[in-house]
């Protein structure tokens, strides 16, 4: 009987929405920061570059949030963004029509995902070893197939409008693509009974199972959507560099849950959201961009982003445990 | 007498909301096996978590010999020189049966730096060996029967020279030729002076080895008698020997149709052909001790658990029940015993727990219903009388009673067909208890069938229309409201037959 359980309950503002306040002030203060230290920064051209920047974070993220909430984890993201890119290239090379081409590579994202699913539903694995796993096989597929060589795309020139197109001249389609998959994502997570019982599963799977929950099939579909917003990232990436690149997006997976948990997600499941998600990707890329208007080197600027994740994480323990 | 071993004096203790102990007198002679009896929740094992440091009581003192005696903790009390057996295992399951008895006492040698294996190794096997035992000291816990287990957990006691040892239910997993090597163990110590305190609810053992009892009951002390002084009728009276009040809100009914039915349910040691009706429209009280199968029994109807063997119906159709899901397609449901553990998100709001599991009927081609949903919540918050401001409260903060009527106000959504209640009152104020009862009525009264497993018999006798008896794993008897008594009950809970 712990003592501490009285008397606390008034100040019960939602957590995941103090987290995003946070979020948000420390994200407005970036800006504030790197507008008065470099002349360059609060450009609209420099703030679309970092939206671009952005996207594929955010849209990573978005399916990641999803098994992160299921109390999961996924680190096969960066492995199945290039093993989909290569499929799409290599397919497009082969004289697929683009349609075909990429839908096969969503199916086989899909899949890769629904494999995580079934291994750490049904055959138990831990998330972190069966991901691992998968993170591994793919990228050594990835280097089989291409004999660790780039797929250049030369004769399917409308792909790369895919990511290289621009609306009215000025947004580049992948910042609409992150809007609008965000809205998406958003509406299965909030508003679908698939979304939310993803929450009861992660927030406690054997009280979710004894209510009737399916547990085994909520995991799959968070791992499945997760594998389904890898594969949109590889073939903007892969329509971005225009050919499919082996070794592209190591460590992918790290930024997406770099995002999840800036944002207010917590890895023992139950909590996060989409909105956190993008607000959690926009920091890392302010970031980055900032820094690199500085001229700061890529290395440091890795090293910062690993020291925002620190300190996100740890402010929010200090205060949920204060609470 | 001379001065005893061990006295504890005007014990009190109390949680918040609860009086766990009141008042409570104990005594121990050296050389003497001292039983504690009392129904669950009694006070048996909040007495010796007292006595071992695990709580500080909130008044009374303890001697040990005649001084004054503090524990801080378990191992403080054990150096002091009481020891205690626990009736859930305390050991590491990875480590070999040695580095257990060892655990943090490990002997060294090389100026201390080393641990030596070789040492412990054969001090753990002469004591194997003394004992009359044959466990392979160089296995790992894992590998071991629950029985060896209970075993090493006893030898772990044995190795610190204690004056003074605690046996909570000790037999419960042990065969009748271990129990009868146990108690030779057992009377040796007595012979060389050790203290014995023993709690257990079976009386037979309690026949064979005790030399004195004591009795509590609802926290406060009974009697302490001499073991030849008593029936165990009259043992039994003593435990339960209360009224029951109007805290029972019984409603009589004229029970309908046999709406459930199982047939010799089976599963590995917990279930030995249980078979279980019931009706439109009643309340089976389910009764029996810790550990008789109960919890065991809901599962397996419900399919959280596999069973071995077995039949269920509903409605006259034989259905089979995998899973949850299946079990609450067919009408069954399950409020658990662990209402923390296995029923609640803990984490999230009273409006997220009351539709877990509920979303399917309040959506349309999988998009949740939104206001449809907020309808729903605020009529069951009101309905079940759920004490809170917003539906947006976190279910952890909120009390006992009022996280129990969440969990039922989601079970509320599904209009089940059976209902069983595992413990449907535990850990919760009167007030809430009897809001509970009413609801449990107004279910009755709806006409769905109420499997109700409870350890507190007044609430077996009070509520149920009819009463149901397990004893490890079996059905002992079946009662009705009219013949139930708590002699009888208690009789068929610990399988024993009772003189009229």
């Amino acid at each position: 009987m712990d003592k501490t359980r009285i008397g606390n309950t008034k100040l019960q503002l939602n957590t995941s929405l103090m987290q995003k306040v946070t979020a948000s002030i420390a994200l407005l203060l970036m800006i504030l920061f790197f507008s008065i230290v470099s002349p360059y920064f609060f450009k609209v051209n420099n703030l679309l570059t970092i939206a671009l920047q952005t996207s594929i974070t955010a849209i990573t993220a978005y399916g990641m949030i999803f098994v992160i909430i299921s109390a999961g984890v996924d680190l096969s993201i960066g492995s199945n963004i290039a093993f989909t890119g290569i499929m799409v290239a290599l397919m497009l090379k082969n004289g697929f029509p683009i349609w075909l081409a990429m839908i096969l590579c969503l199916v086989v994202g899909i899949t890769a995902g629904m494999v995580n699913g079934i291994l750490i539903s049904k055959m138990k694995l831990p998330a972190f070893i069966a991901t691992l796993g998968m993170q591994m096989v793919l990228r050594g597929l990835a280097l089989v197939v291409t004999d660790a060589r780039p797929v250049y795309l030369d004769n399917a020139p409308q792909f790369k409008q895919i990511a290289q197109a621009k609306l009215f001249n000025t947004i580049p389609f992948p910042v609409l693509y992150m809007i609008v998959l965000g809205f998406g994502a958003a509406f299965l997570l909030r508003k679908t009974v698939i979304g939310r019982n993803v929450f009861a599963v992660g927030s406690n799977e054997e009280s979710a199972r004894l209510s009737g929950i399916d547990t085994e099939k909520v995991r799959i579909f968070a791992f499945m959507f997760s594998g389904l917003m890898a594969a949109i990232a590889g073939l903007i990436l892969t329509s971005r560099v225009n050919s499919g690149q082996p070794t592209i997006a190591v460590g992918y997976e790290a930024n997406a849950i770099a995002a999840s948990v800036i944002g207010g997600a917590s890895m023992r499941g139950g909590h996060g959201s989409i909105s956190g998600a993008i607000l959690g990707a926009f920091i890392l890329g302010v970031l980055m961009n900032g820094l690199n208007l500085l001229n700061v080197s890529q290395n440091w600027q890795v090293f910062a982003s690993g020291f925002v994740v620190i300190f996100a994480v740890y402010l929010d323990k200090v205060r949920t445990s204060r609470n | 007498m001379d001065e005893p071993l061990l006295r504890m004096r005007n014990i009190t203790k109390s949680f918040p909301g609860v009086l766990a102990l009141k008042d409570v007198e104990f005594e121990l002679h050296a050389g003497e096996i001292h039983a504690i009896i009392g129904e669950n929740g009694a006070g048996k094992s909040t007495l010796m978590k007292v006595l071992l440091g695990i709580y500080q009581p909130d008044e009374g003192t303890i001697h040990l010999k005649g001084k004054p005696f503090h524990a801080k903790n378990p191992r403080n009390a054990q150096d002091q020189g009481i020891s205690m057996i626990y009736q859930e295992f305390n050991l590491v399951p990875d480590l070999t049966v040695a580095e257990n008895i060892f655990l943090a006492r490990e002997q060294r040698r090389f100026h201390n730096l080393l641990i030596d294996d070789k040492a412990m190794l054969s001090e753990t096997r002469k004591f194997i060996g003394s004992l009359g035992l044959d466990i392979d000291a160089r296995l790992t816990i894992n590998e071991l029967s629950v029985a060896e287990k209970q075993m090493v957990e006893i030898i772990k006691a044995l190795v610190v020279k204690s004056d003074i040892l605690v046996l909570d239910e000790p037999t419960s997993a042990l065969t009748e030729k271990e129990v009868q090597r146990l108690f030779s163990i057992l009377e040796r110590l007595k012979n060389e002076g050790v203290g014995i305190i023993y709690i257990s609810h079976r009386m037979e053992e309690l026949n064979t080895i005790a030399d004195r009892v004591t009795v509590l009951r609802d926290g406060t002390f009974v009697a302490t008698h001499e073991w030849k002084a008593v029936t165990v009728p009259n043992l039994i009276r003593m435990m339960i020997g209360r009224q029951l009040n109007d805290l029972f809100p019984y409603v009589p009914s004229k029970p309908g149709e046999v709406v459930f039915k199982a047939h010799n349910l089976n599963r590995s040691s917990f279930l030995k052909d249980v078979s279980l009706e019931a009706r439109k429209g009643e309340i089976l009280g389910l009764a029996g001790l810790m550990g008789a199968g109960r919890t065991e029994f809901a599962r397996a109807v419900f399919g959280a658990d596999r069973k071995d063997s077995g039949v269920i119906w509903m409605d006259g159709k034989e259905i089979t029940t995998r899973s949850p899901h299946d079990a609450i397609r067919h009408g069954i449901a399950y409020l658990p015993e662990d209402r923390k553990k296995d029923g609640l998100f803990l984490e999230l709001d009273i409006y997220d727990n009351i539709l877990a599991g509920n979303l399917t009927q309040y959506s349309s081609k999988g998009i949740v219903n939104d206001s449809t949903c907020r309808a729903i919540v605020d009529k069951r918050i009101a309905e079940l009388n759920v004490k809170t401001h917003s539906p947006r409260k976190i279910v952890k903060y909120l009390s006992g009673g009022n996280q129990q009527k969440v969990l039922l106000s989601r079970w509320f959504c599904k209009q089940a067909k059976l209902i069983i209640f595992d413990e449907p009152t535990r850990g919760i104020d009167v007030g809430a208890k009897s809001e509970i009862y009413q609801l449990m009525n107004k279910l009755k009264q709806a006409g769905a069938a109420i499997i109700m497993i409870s350890s507190e018999m007044p609430e077996i006798l009070g509520m149920s229309d009819r009463i149901a008896v397990m004893y490890e794993g079996r059905i002992t008897g079946e009662l009705t409201r009219a013949e139930a008594t708590s002699e009888k009950v208690m009789a068929l809970a610990s399988n024993l037959a009772v003189k009229a």
